[in-house]
């Protein structure tokens, strides 16, 4: 089946011919498969306008989750299903409920974004559940609209269920035409680049030993996880991916395990899967992830990629390394650990070998009475990269700290420990005195960069505030939190 | 047309006049079947084009050679300044926008040449082989070096009255700041796109996202060398424009009407979200200086006024938005003694154009600063410094440029909102808060808008429409509006559909074509319904008459004895269907085609002297924001928000509603976090989505209370006594950083006025909360 990508679209079969392995779901659907209704708004996972639901088999069953089609490989698709606005037309040609809702509400006016909003919100009906106005909001962050200010949509999704609750697909069927679909050996699709003309490799293993013997074999090969990153070197930097492994398939890269002490979480699981677990281990890391990108970007989006990538504003990192969690890197030379930490050396540098991949984050629990607070800084509270993100762990007996992480992202070339800060705080009274003390210190710890997201003067300025906030919410003080403030007098 | 005061009469028709009617493309918009330039079919032929860009903000070009580019695979044609047969411009009148760079680049971005190939990838893969040579020019990038450099696109502009000087001098209070206001980018979903078929004779066709259809179509007959005539522009419709798509598009679709001409083929351009971003122009920042005196009670006696704005490589609209910045200097207050200069500064960065409010929010941002600061200066409550200025009687009813405000409903408005939205007695509570409030603060303002309604440019205040009607009643409705969502169409529908007291379903929407309608204005400066709304009625009411002379002659019945009523027509003791009548007319070979004609009157402007009446009314509106600041970080969030806008008589409450609360979101995010950075080497940083922040949905507020004002009635006969709405409720936002303002004066216990910059971005606030905190020169 070279060269040929099998998946479901409105009850049938498509075998897409694959040229380039590179091609885009949003390309194929609009200028293959003359699809319109899905739009490209900005090309880079940003905006929501290409918004599709993918099905794929889990645990025997579909499951059914919201993506960025500008982003996401064509050739990934395989052996899933596709929902596109067109599929949601019902079967007397009228229009689903969530459709009609946002008709009624008003929720379209220059309509540009509105099949991305219906299928965020489509995501969300199959819920089966009114949802309320975070869970809503949380859906939709990942979609912008210039036109309706949003309370249109949001009262839509609101009602959305009242209009038709009949509407939901039959699973059963669903799942059965996709385990018709499943592969078990390595899918493998050769292609040339459209834009080099170059020969591109597209390998798709469904086992970590497979995986292990490729990477091996082509060392120099790119590794795809959620795409979320290397979708853009297609779309924006118009580069030619010679060879791409994609790990999405590779099921043992997608167990999450609870062993007692700790949680391993296979590098190739999304955040929206890993949010679930580590929210309940480390509420404020749950509230931080909640920010990461949008619902599509943590549909796709891995937490081994965020990691793997080495990038230095990338918000796992720092919220991981407070947690103390480790990774484990494995070729066909075997397996090592290394804490998470050193695994970033210096920017585009990490500890991994050639053919070496990450294959699991293994996250301790808590310990008990561990104090851990984590904090993401952005101009825009949903869906923006942070300035800087900071995270703190601190652990104290008899009122002196015993334990301290202090861990930031977009304060240095790669995410990093604020040493000489939490020198000054190991051994000594956590107190007022000790935290100021700790936050001058900060100074000597980073120098950071000036760029687009923040000055130099505000990222070292607001790292010392954020272990103030930290101190203080320890100590009680309860209004610090900007998140579901409500006004003086609601009415 | 209703004139009495007791309120609309609303027909029975479906889609009447006054009634909320949905989008007539909400259905196809939710299915993903309305169609947009890029979904049309693709020709097979069809050329595909990319544009090679300057990269340096200011350089002479000393050689060029795209030898490469032309000899790539798939390559048609490539395209620069020496190819093109007429002239290189596609500036909206000065003359001073090259299509391609000719000899000299201007900005990061600039177009230099275009690559039209088999496909897009060809096209991308072409253009990075050119080889453009260059000889680095000193640049200015902002207003500050501007100002060094005296760089600008005119002479400074003067306006104002009475004596400020003096009043100054005499002040029993004087104060003076200086601030700076953020520009904008549109972020229309739908970038910019144009698609042109070449026709016989070397004429072209062409789809392009526009708002002015008619700009399109002579510039891009300009840059052919052919007449008005060889070219036909079309657009169904725009995946947004705010502003954006009303004089950047000519570029593009000359580009490929230049494309399609010269190879014969049809040719195709649509940016990517990065290149849009780089490539065409933005609000204008600005910067602000003032110096104010007052009394006791917070009455401006003088006040002086200098604002700076970056405009950017040419000179496009900004002379006409500096202007409008300058009609908004005095919002809803009226200033006796008052001198504003306008520095128009010319930079090596994107040409600055129109967008929503068209400097107009730059202008009226100002004042509320100003008041602001008199309020915490004379520790008043800032609703009380603001009734104190609003606009009065004779004697405190001139603006200045000299036009008499008649039709001031800010302080009704004021009032109303105030007691809705509790806001006294928040106020106080949020005193109370922040007193016990550690780290986070909490800020409200209420503020008002005044906004006039007219294209400054006398001349462009005129439209036209096309109406037929079918032998079977079906009525075909075409004018020189464009839709970008704002539901245009829709109300002009609704318009037509109520002088023939028909279901607006029997009304069919046709897309904008210059063969239809000619020399048509943009649909811009809010005046969309209103100059299309009136010129389609005209031509309705053509067809009407003959058709009510029509009926009579063949009834025999006096002509004031026919009425049309509920998709009926009356005909003394008879009835019969609209369409029965249309069909007798037609048999009876009567005209069923009319096009209609509108321009605004009364309207006049001197901008030698800047005095006239350059707007027919004003749209006014008030909206009261509560925000909460972190002082450890500078986040914030709007939590609840309260508006009263006014638009007469609405045509659609619905849409009307739509749109207040897009504007305000949109005017939020310009005051918060929407920040445009350029590089010190001019380069703009901020270019896509990732980087540039418009407002999502959690952005909101959670509560958010708007309400038309149900005693709205225009006073000048606009179409049914509606107002316009487009652009005057994005000037509510400024209650939104006002209340910011308020929250950062807190930590100084409302003692000093905040040094706060727009947008409020968390660096902006943690910087102005910390200088707040700094000991002060008195």
């Amino acid at each position: 089946m070279t060269n040929t990508v099998q998946f479901m679209l409105d009850g049938a079969l498509v075998r897409a011919t694959v040229a380039d392995p590179s091609v885009t779901l949003l390309t194929y659907l609009r200028y293959e498969m003359a699809r319109t209704g899905t739009k490209e708004g900005c090309a880079e996972g940003d905006c929501g306008a290409c918004t599709v639901v993918v099905g794929e088999l889990r645990d025997g069953n579909v499951h059914y989750r919201a993506v960025n089609a500008c982003i996401l490989f064509l050739a990934t698709l395989d052996g899933k299903e596709l929902l596109t606005v067109e599929s949601l037309k019902s079967k007397d040609g009228g229009l689903h409920p969530v459709q009609k809702a946002l008709v009624e509400t008003h929720g379209s006016q220059c309509g540009f974004c509105t099949p991305g909003f219906v299928m965020s919100l489509y995501a969300l009906y199959l819920k089966g559940v009114v949802s309320t106005k975070a869970e809503i909001e949380e859906a939709i962050a990942g979609n912008l609209c210039r036109c309706t200010g949003y309370g249109p949509i949001i009262d839509a999704a609101t009602k959305m269920h009242e209009i038709g609750a009949d509407e939901l697909p039959d699973l059963a069927a669903k799942t059965n035409a996709l385990m018709n679909l499943k592969r078990d050996v390595t899918l493998k699709i050769e292609g040339r680049a459209q834009i080099s003309g170059g020969r591109t490799v597209y390998y798709a293993p469904v086992t970590i030993a497979a995986l292990t013997k490729l990477y091996s074999d082509n060392p120099d090969a790119i590794l795809l996880a959620g795409g979320t990153d290397v979708g853009l070197w297609v779309t924006k930097m118009h580069k030619t991916l010679n060879t791409v492994i994609s790990v999405s398939d590779v099921a043992e890269l997608k167990e999450i395990k609870d062993l007692g002490g700790c949680v391993e979480i296979g590098a190739g699981v999304n955040y929206s899967d890993a949010m679930a677990v580590l929210s309940g281990l480390y509420p404020d890391m749950g509230g931080v992830m909640r920010r990461i990108g949008s619902t599509q970007i943590r549909n796709s989006g891995t937490i081994g990629g965020n990691i793997a990538n080495g990038s230095p504003i990338g918000d796992m990192p720092p919220l991981l390394i407070t947690a103390a969690a480790q990774v484990v890197a494995r070729s066909i030379e075997g397996v090592r650990t290394l804490d998470i930490e050193d695994y970033f050396i210096d920017y585009g540098v990490q500890d991994i070998k050639p053919g070496e991949f990450l294959e699991k984050i293994i996250v301790p629990k808590p310990a008990e009475g561990l104090m851990y607070g984590a904090y993401k800084l952005s101009k825009r509270f949903d869906q923006d990269i942070s300035a800087v993100c900071a995270s703190f762990a601190v652990l104290t007996h008899m009122g002196v700290t015993r334990r301290v992480r202090i861990a930031f992202g977009g304060m240095a070339a790669t995410p990093k420990r604020a040493a000489k800060a939490e020198a000054m705080m190991l051994g000594k009274p956590f107190n007022i005195a000790t935290i100021e003390a700790a936050m001058a210190a900060m100074a000597d710890d980073f120098t950071p960069l000036s760029d687009m997201r923040a000055s130099a003067n505000y990222r070292l300025q607001v790292a010392q505030n954020l272990l103030m906030k930290f101190y203080l919410e320890q100590q009680g003080e309860v209004e610090t939190r900007l998140l579901n403030k409500e006004p003086v007098y609601a009415q | 047309m209703p004139s009495d005061t007791t309120g609309p009469q609303i027909s029975d028709i479906k889609g009447a006049v006054h009634t909320d009617l949905r989008h007539d493309s909400a259905h196809k918009h939710v299915a993903g079947s309305a169609v947009y330039i890029d979904d049309l079919p693709e020709p097979k032929n069809m050329l595909h084009l990319y544009v090679g860009t300057s990269a340096k903000a200011h350089a002479q070009i000393t050689s060029m050679d795209l030898t490469k580019v032309r000899a790539a695979p798939g390559v048609a044609c490539v395209l620069s300044a020496s190819d093109i047969p007429g002239h290189n411009d596609v500036s909206p009148f000065a003359g001073d926008d090259p299509l391609f760079a000719d000899g000299v680049v201007e900005y990061i971005g600039q177009p230099v040449f275009v690559v039209a190939a088999d496909s897009i990838e060809a096209a991308i893969a072409a253009e990075k082989l050119a080889d453009i040579r260059y000889e680095i020019l000193p640049h200015i990038t902002n207003i500050d070096s501007a100002e060094k450099a005296k760089s600008y696109i005119e002479a400074s502009q003067k306006m104002g009255q009475g004596d400020a000087e003096v009043k100054l001098a005499e002040a029993e209070n004087r104060l003076s700041g200086s601030f700076r206001i953020g520009g904008q980018d549109h972020f229309y979903l739908e970038g910019q796109i144009a698609f042109a078929t070449p026709e016989e004779d070397g004429d072209v066709h062409v789809f392009s996202s526009t708002q002015h259809p008619s700009e399109v179509q002579h510039l891009v007959a300009h840059v052919l060398g052919r007449p008005t005539n060889a070219v036909t522009v079309e657009v169904r419709r725009m995946g947004g424009g705010f502003g954006g798509k009303e004089t950047s598009p000519a570029m593009f679709a000359a580009m490929c009407a230049l494309a399609a001409v010269k190879t014969g083929r049809p040719a195709k351009l649509r940016l990517d979200r990065d290149d849009d971003m780089i490539i065409t122009g933005k609000r204008h920042d600005f910067k602000y200086d003032y110096d104010v005196g007052f009394d006791s009670e917070g009455h401006i006696s003088g006040l002086k006024i200098a604002m700076a704005s970056r405009c950017g490589r040419s000179t496009d609209l900004s002379p006409a938005i500096n202007d409008r910045a300058m009609f908004h200097a005095d919002n809803c207050y009226y200033l006796s003694d008052i001198d504003i200069v306008s520095h128009r500064y010319k930079t090596h960065t994107v040409s600055n154009t129109a967008f929503r409010g068209f400097g107009g929010p730059q202008g009226m941002i100002g004042i509320e600063r100003v008041i602001e600061h008199i309020a915490l200066d004379l520790g008043l409550d800032p609703l009380d410094v603001r009734a104190a200025n609003l606009y009065g009687d004779t004697g405190r009813n001139i603006t200045p440029f000299g036009m008499k405000v008649e039709d001031c409903v800010a302080g009704q408005l004021l009032e109303t909102l105030a007691e809705s939205a509790h806001y006294r007695a928040r106020r106080k509570q949020i005193r109370a808060y922040n007193a016990s409030s550690k780290i986070l603060k909490k800020g409200i303002a209420i503020t008002p808008v005044k906004f006039g309604i007219s294209f400054t440019t006398t001349h462009l205040n005129q439209a036209g429409a096309l109406v037929h009607i079918y032998a079977d009643g079906s009525v075909h409705l075409n004018h020189g509006g464009t839709e970008m969502g704002q539901g245009l169409f829709t109300k002009v529908a609704q318009v037509v559909a109520e002088e023939f007291q028909i279901d607006v379903s029997h009304v069919k929407i046709t897309a904008t074509t210059t063969a239809k309608v000619p020399n048509t204005s943009a649909t811009a400066a809010s005046s969309g319904s209103d100059l299309n709304g009136m010129a389609a009625l005209d031509a309705a009411r053509t067809i009407k008459r003959r058709l009510i002379d029509f009926a009579a002659k063949s009834y025999g019945c006096p002509k004031d004895r026919i009425s049309f009523r509920n998709n009926l027509v009356y005909i003394e003791n008879k009835r019969i269907a609209f369409s029965e009548l249309t069909k007798q007319a037609y048999l009876a070979r009567v005209s069923l085609s009319s096009t209609g004609f509108y321009k605004t009157p009364k309207i006049h402007y001197d901008r030698v002297t800047h005095k006239g009446r350059p707007f027919l009314y004003f749209c006014y509106g008030a909206a009261v924001s509560e925000v909460v600041i972190d002082t450890l970080t500078g986040e914030n969030r709007v939590v609840r928000t309260d508006i009263l806008h006014e638009t007469g008589r609405s045509l659609n409450p619905a849409i009307d509603l739509g749109q207040i609360e897009g504007a305000f979101v949109q005017g939020m995010g310009w005051l918060t976090t929407e920040e445009l950075v350029f590089g010190d080497d001019g380069s703009l940083k901020t270019h896509a989505p990732s980087t540039y922040k418009i407002p999502t949905a959690s952005d909101r507020p959670d509560v958010m209370n708007i309400n038309l004002w149900n005693k709205g009635r225009n006073i000048e006969a606009s179409i049914h006594r509606s107002k316009a709405v487009g652009e005057p409720p994005f000037m509510l936002a400024n209650a939104v950083f006002m209340a910011i303002v308020d929250a950062v004066a807190s930590v100084a216990d409302y003692r000093l006025s905040p040094h706060l910059d727009a947008p409020a971005t968390p660096e902006a606030v943690l910087m102005a909360v910390m200088d707040i905190r700094k000991p002060r020169e008195a």
